[in-house]
């Protein structure tokens, strides 16, 4: 069973995204910010990622680039999932390693959609 | 709707586009007839079915057939498709016709745009196969409401979330707002024409790729024969279609066969 981390500040978020994401077999994993995902990754680097991206303590942008540095970091599978819509913010997050870009809202078919496209369904 | 309305109903829109509305389909009837009976200030879709029945209003016409036959479509819709048509499809076009270096692909059910463009952003990302190439992608509808918007090339954040990979969003697509409009290079490389696959098409010329996907499911069997039989004339001996995955040319017509190993590809029968 692959594992997802959903990092989000907001609890609904990651209950919706737990949701999916157990309904498509995977096994979830919960942080809400960008450090504890960080302390997750160090514990056990997860398959995947959902990641929003303004958060408190560590926004999603500067745990991306610290996990992408990150010994064994360049494993997980990336993909933002945020109210950040702008052209630039997309681009920026490509360059700093994100395979996919949710944009929200989202729904479950925009999610498996990404999903299949970076291979995991 | 009553009975008799129904009846009336299926029939007109059969006879306009070919497609076959059930019994069942009574709930789709009446959810894309009611915006469109608020357009026309008519307070019931009985009411918009009696105007139907009178003098004939070509908008109303237009509208109801419009709203009845436009699909959903998307981006790079069950992927595997694409996926074929990169690595198989192109490199045996290439082989094929590298002597006189063009090929014409043909979208039968182009709806707003989405598979054509997909084809279009896949030909660009090959481009430097392609130099020295003349090639020319049409998309074709009954809609001409979704051509319109398929030749302006602005979607929802929802369109371009399914099956469109954002590194394409990126580099493709322009923002607007909220919404999201196609590049002109890639526009310009589609061509957009109003046609009834029940009516002649020949004048559309030959092609390479035919992409009937979707489509057919919602026409009879006779009907079903009756278009493959007419694509089969505009394409060479080589020349290739695609169906939907629920689609099959088995039992509709001896003209095309499955191409072995491809799903959702055939080729022309030899000697049919």
């Amino acid at each position: 069973m692959k594992t997802f981390l959903v990092v989000d500040d907001s609890r609904v978020i990651r209950n919706v995204a737990r949701r999916i994401l157990e309904a498509l077999s995977f096994k979830v994993e919960e942080a809400a910010d960008g450090q504890q995902a960080l302390d997750a990754c160090k514990r056990a680097m997860p398959d995947a990622i959902l990641l929003d991206w303004n958060m408190p303590v560590m926004d999603g942008i500067s745990f991306l680039r610290a996990l992408r540095a990150s010994p064994g970091g360049d494993a997980p599978i990336v993909l933002f999932c945020t109210t950040e819509t702008e052209l630039v913010k997309i681009q920026t997050a490509i360059e700093a390693g994100a395979n996919e870009y949710i944009m929200k809202p989202f729904d479950s078919e925009i999610v498996e959609s990404k999903l299949s496209q970076v291979g995991l369904l | 709707m009553k009975p008799d309305d129904f009846a009336f109903f299926t029939k007109y829109i059969y006879d306009q586009s070919g497609i076959v509305l059930g019994a069942d389909k009574m709930y789709l009837i009446e959810s894309r007839l009611a915006p469109v009976a608020r357009k026309f200030n008519l307070a019931t879709i009985d009411l918009l079915v009696a105007q139907l029945r009178g003098p004939r209003d070509a908008n109303l016409q237009r509208e109801v057939v419009d709203a009845m036959t436009t699909n959903e479509s998307f981006f790079f819709r069950d992927g595997k498709p694409f996926d074929q048509f990169k690595s198989l499809v192109l490199p045996q076009l290439l082989a094929n016709r590298a002597a006189k270096k063009t090929f014409r692909i043909w979208c039968a059910a182009a709806s707003t745009g989405q598979e054509p463009y997909t084809i279009a952003m896949i030909l660009k990302e090959a481009a430097t196969q392609l130099i020295g190439w003349r090639y020319e992608i049409v998309g074709t509808d009954l809609s001409s409401e979704a051509l319109d918007r398929a030749r302006n090339g602005v979607y929802t954040q929802f369109e371009v979330q399914r099956g469109l990979p954002i590194q394409l969003l990126v580099k493709y697509f322009k923002q607007q707002g909220d919404k999201w409009q196609i590049a002109p290079e890639i526009r310009a490389m589609v061509q957009y024409k109003n046609y009834n696959l029940l009516h002649d098409f020949g004048a559309l010329g030959g092609f390479d790729v035919v992409f009937c996907r979707n489509v057919l499911i919602y026409f009879d069997q006779k009907t079903k024969g009756n278009i493959l039989e007419r694509i089969a004339k505009l394409m060479p001996p080589d020349g290739l279609l695609y169906l939907g995955g629920a689609e099959t040319v088995l039992g509709v017509t001896e003209k095309f066969q499955p191409m072995p190993n491809q799903r959702g590809i055939y080729q022309l029968t030899p000697g049919k």
